[in-house]
């Protein structure tokens, strides 16, 4: 019986380790764009949340329940399978990033709501007797202390949206975990394989983390 | 210069403010008394639309900004309201809370935005805190920040809404200098308060609400010598001590 950490596979992964490169780089630049989406869907979703007009809490609403009480995989099988049914069909990429983004972006949501909901609500009052608008007052005023509160939940949630763009293994998306997947099963050196796999997801998420401690520590200084 | 006509305001089922007729003149200095709940802040925060009143017109230099599309952000640039909670910009140093709102919203130049911001702050006496958080400030300095902040506005209507009543006693009378100082400038000034002395210092008229009503009005040396209905003699005879 050899074991399933013996030299020769490492040796073999060290052969190919383009391979893995390149996964690296593909779960990169998913996770990059993910994250754009995500933050991008979740200041406006948790502006939206957070207004005084019915509608755009609806909207909120169905949004943030319909995406956190149903499981990522589904959503990304749905965008894969589903979409070409009507006529879309979205590269594998896109699709990684379209959902990875979308899940995370009910996530940010929440949190950029809590943080503008914490927000003593004489500051809006303060600009708006100033003359801003209600969307100015919200981006000069209200945001920017906003900001200060959520930092640390939104650096979490980046780290988990790394984590979850490992979904696109399931589609094929060429990503690291999907990279590590096939070489492993068609050289069924698994060990040395998802070894590998995991301390290049650590290597981008420790660091994030890290982040995300140290603005809380912060955040508990300043009060 | 602000009018309001019929004005109705309520809070679920209970009546805060109950068919208010008011004309404030440019220039006056009216004074807003009453008991808490009596709706004296509702009726100041209707001036500006901070509250939208259920009925009624409130008509600001003969716009009426209680009408649909009506263009209230720009009619606030000149209405400036002054807080109980100072509702200073704690991400903002003094001078960037002083410049903010002019730069972007009436779009002053940032460098004459600036000059005329530490002119107001040289007014209310804080030049040396210009750089300052409002965190590192006193109440009594973040409440005169706050009055320079709506100066810079340049207004021509200046609201305070209980302006003294956060702060510990020994800062009131700061405060209160500022205040006194303005009203000699022409400013038309709408104050809700319970400093006795200083409404009969600077008032033209005091008003006196009890419920939601405009109960007594008139020039501050009749209100306090001579007040006509038995709810102002009870309240300024549990005030005035």
């Amino acid at each position: 019986m050899v074991s399933p950490f013996a030299w020769f596979k490492w040796q073999a992964l060290i052969r190919d380790w383009s391979v893995f490169g390149q996964g690296f780089a593909n779960t990169l630049l998913a996770a990059a764009l993910a994250l754009a989406l995500a933050l991008g869907l979740g200041i406006v979703f948790g502006v939206f949340g957070a207004a005084p007009v019915k509608l755009t809490r609806v909207l909120n609403r169905i949004y943030v329940e319909f995406i956190q009480n149903t499981p990522l995989v589904i959503q990304v099988f749905f965008l894969y399978n589903g979409l070409p049914h009507l006529g879309v069909m979205l590269p594998v990429l896109v699709v990684g990033v379209l959902g990875v983004g979308v899940y995370h972006g009910a996530y940010i949501a929440e949190v950029v709501r809590a943080g503008i909901q914490s927000i003593h609500r004489g500051q809006l009052e303060a600009g708006l007797s100033q003359g801003f608008s209600y969307v100015g007052a919200m981006r000069h005023i209200i945001l920017p202390q906003a900001a200060r509160v959520v930092l640390p939940p939104l650096t979490n949630q980046a780290v988990s949206l790394v984590k979850n763009t490992s979904v696109l293994a399931l589609i094929a998306g060429g990503d690291l975990m999907y990279h590590a997947d096939s070489w492993s099963s068609d050289t069924l050196y698994y060990g040395p394989a998802y070894v590998l796999v995991g301390v290049l997801y650590l290597i981008i998420c420790y660091p994030l983390a890290t982040l995300a401690r140290n603005l809380e520590r912060r955040a508990g200084v300043s009060g | 210069m602000i009018r309001l006509e019929g004005v109705n305001k309520f809070f679920g089922h209970h009546h805060v403010l109950k068919n208010i007729n008011l004309n404030v003149k440019s220039g006056e200095k009216l004074v807003i008394i009453g008991p808490s709940g009596s709706g004296k802040s509702t009726l100041i925060r209707s001036a500006n639309l901070l509250e939208k009143p259920t009925s009624g017109k409130v008509i600001v230099n003969g716009v009426d900004i209680t009408a649909p599309k009506a263009p209230v952000a720009k009619v606030r640039q000149s209405v400036a309201m002054v807080f109980q909670q100072f509702n200073l910009y704690p991400h903002k140093t003094v001078l960037e809370n002083l410049t903010l709102a002019p730069v972007l919203i009436k779009g002053v130049p940032k460098a004459e935005a600036e000059e005329s911001a530490k002119a107001f702050l040289e007014r209310v006496g804080l030049t040396a805190k210009a750089n300052a958080y409002p965190s590192q400030l006193s109440g009594g300095q973040q409440q005169r920040v706050a009055i320079a902040r709506a100066l810079n506005m340049k207004p021509q209507i200046m609201l305070f809404d209980e302006p003294t009543s956060a702060l510990d006693p020994e800062m009131i009378q700061e405060v209160l200098d500022v205040m006194v100082d303005l009203a000699h400038g022409g400013i038309t000034m709408v104050v809700v308060t319970h400093e006795m002395g200083f409404a009969r210092q600077v008032a033209d008229r005091v008003i006196f609400m009890d419920e939601g009503e405009i109960i007594e009005q008139g020039p501050p040396e009749h209100f306090f010598v001579n007040p006509t209905h038995e709810r102002t003699k009870l309240f300024l005879s549990r005030i005035l001590r």
